[in-house]
């Protein structure tokens, strides 16, 4: 038996996220005393795996194929092939698409947003975040398989080197008849849902026109940018930076809330960030409720001050 | 065109989370549920708007028991042709994908719409586990939704862009916001959908791969430090060396 990790080869580098699954698979293989192998697609990247404490790995052929159920049916052939018990991925986007698909082809009970190494393993029981962060739920999983779809953040990446790694190709069957026609990048930069650090502003910026108030303290910091729902909606911002409940949830390292009050619905799609700061002129803002660190007052005077101690900091560094 | 839309109740967005004394379950008095908003507002109506261009027929389904007709009956009132009830309380989403796939067996349908997840439990797997339980190509979080010359053209939001796929019917898709416009049902709506059929059929045995043992909030809310606006230096000093997010 073993405990197997997707590992999604991203342009040559593996993902914070994964890195995450991998560190998550180590420490529960070594409570069950099973080892950390890994199903890949594309260059399987043997350095890094090693290090994340990986001895065997099967490539799997075709490389993220368009039709998702495709890669579905590969990665359950390597799991099987790695006689996997426990299958561990990333609940990002690729992860989203198939964790399903992944259950039902392994014949695995799974739990997604996983966001805790689990509170028992006989039985497992693993905890998991639901109502937009506002709770956790432990989940008994019943079966003798498991897919478990991580939340980010959900453990801190950490090295296990292993001085040994083999692993072999397995090329698949690949009709399908579905076609990505093109993919398009919408914003440049960093992608919101995985950056680690995001700027995002409210309806307290009063018009697209302040908006570079804000890009300059994301550039100077090297952060993602993001909005409240009212300033999407107002098409002050495109709808793909909005987050919160209805937007998209996301939780970087740390997210700047300015001129953004904290409707519920807003936490709910960031407050799993690891640390939060709020800026607003409202000493009654929700949103400080929910912060780790506040700064009360004018966001047109708070936000080029911060931008150029955070320049100074970094001049230092 | 047989069209099928899955739909979900979920608790609405803006109500407290209660649980049970014991943490066992939800505390359900008072609480309000409604069709969830990934369901109603894009799968729906974009599934309807299908109907409008190439014709044919709009069912919807939904898992749960009476207590949900209201909602399924909404659905009518917006415009679906008939409604079908697995009258049983789902326990997973396996369990759901579970009904949904033994009442899918024995019928042929071109196009399955669901949500991209419900706006309470956040799972989003009930889709992809319908769809690899059909063995259909999947489709999730989808924006964009074209059909024409037996193929359908699909837009898909993915990290910080968007992939368009091309593929032939049947397939399983994901609403997210951008697919349709909200519609609101008129009085000849509401009317309609109470002589609109409304089928209810019985479960199968229950998945019972997973079950929720206890429910918990965070522990308590942060305490915030505050830091002086005129000190920018002293935030970002603890945003380095105390939080070491930077």
């Amino acid at each position: 038996m073993s405990i197997v990790v997707y590992c999604e080869n991203i342009e040559g580098n593996l993902k914070k996220a994964t890195l995450e699954a991998l560190t998550y698979a180590h420490k529960m293989g070594s409570e069950l005393g099973l080892p950390t192998y890994a199903v890949t697609t594309g260059e399987p990247l043997t350095d890094v795996l090693k290090q994340y404490g990986v001895s065997k790995y099967v490539e799997v052929s075709p490389n993220v194929p368009a039709d998702t159920s495709l890669l579905a049916g590969s990665i359950s052939f390597g799991f099987e092939k790695l006689n996997g018990q426990y299958l561990i991925l990333p609940y990002n986007s690729t992860g989203k698409s198939i964790a399903g698909q992944l259950a039902v082809k392994c014949d695995a009970g799974i739990v997604s947003s996983v966001n805790a190494l689990p509170e028992s393993l006989e039985p497992l029981r693993v905890s998991q975040s639901l109502f937009a962060g506002k709770a956790s739920a432990v989940v008994q999983v019943n079966t003798a398989k498991v897919v478990l779809a991580l939340q980010s953040n959900a453990i801190q990446p950490e090295e296990k080197p292993v001085d040994e790694i083999s692993g072999e190709l397995v090329i698949l069957d690949s009709l399908s008849q579905v076609e990505l026609v093109k993919q398009e990048m919408l914003s440049e930069g960093i992608p919101l849902p995985e950056a680690e650090l995001v700027v995002s502003g409210g309806r307290g910026f009063k018009g697209p026109e302040n908006w570079h108030i804000l890009e300059d303290l994301a550039k100077e910091l090297g952060a993602a940018t993001a909005c409240s729902r009212p300033v999407s909606d107002a098409d002050w911002r495109p709808h793909h930076e909005h987050v919160g409940q209805t937007g998209i949830a996301i939780s970087p390292n740390l997210y700047i809330a300015i001129g953004i009050s904290g409707a519920i619905q807003h936490l709910g799609g960031v407050n799993n960030s690891k640390t939060i700061v709020v800026i607003n002129n409202d000493p009654e803002a929700p949103f400080f409720k929910a912060a780790d660190y506040g700064v009360i007052g004018d966001l047109f005077e708070v936000v080029p001050k911060l931008t150029a101690a955070v320049q100074a900091f970094k001049s230092k560094a | 065109m047989n069209i099928l839309v899955c739909i979900a109740k979920s608790i609405e967005t803006t109500a407290k989370i209660v649980f049970t004394p014991d943490n066992s379950a939800l505390d359900e008095s008072g609480m309000q549920y409604i069709m969830n908003p990934y369901d109603e507002w894009y799968s729906l109506v974009r599934a309807l708007e299908l109907k409008d261009q190439v014709g044919g027929e709009v069912t919807v389904i939904h898992v749960g028991d009476a207590s949900s007709d209201p909602i399924i009956r909404k659905a009518l009132a917006i415009g679906a042709d008939k409604g079908v009830r697995i009258d049983t309380i789902p326990q997973s989403a396996a369990d759901v994908a579970k009904q949904l796939s033994a009442y899918l067996a024995d019928k042929s349908f071109d196009i399955v719409f669901t949500g991209k997840e419900t706006v309470d439990y956040n799972g989003g797997i009930l889709p992809a586990m319908l769809a690899a339980k059909l063995k259909w190509p999947f489709f999730d979080v989808v924006s964009h939704l074209e059909y024409a010359d037996d193929l359908a053209l699909i837009s898909k939001e993915i990290e910080g862009g968007v992939k368009v796929f091309k593929s032939p019917l049947p397939l399983v898709l994901s609403a997210t916001k951008g697919l349709a416009e909200q519609k609101i049902p008129n009085m000849r709506g509401i009317m309609m959908a109470k002589r609109k059929p409304l089928e209810v059929v019985s479960a199968v045995d229950h998945a019972t791969d997973t079950n929720i043992v206890s429910f918990s909030k965070p522990e308590k809310s942060k305490e915030v430090t505050l830091v002086d606006a005129d000190d920018m230096d002293e935030l970002v000093r603890l945003l380095h060396e105390e939080a070491k997010v930077i």
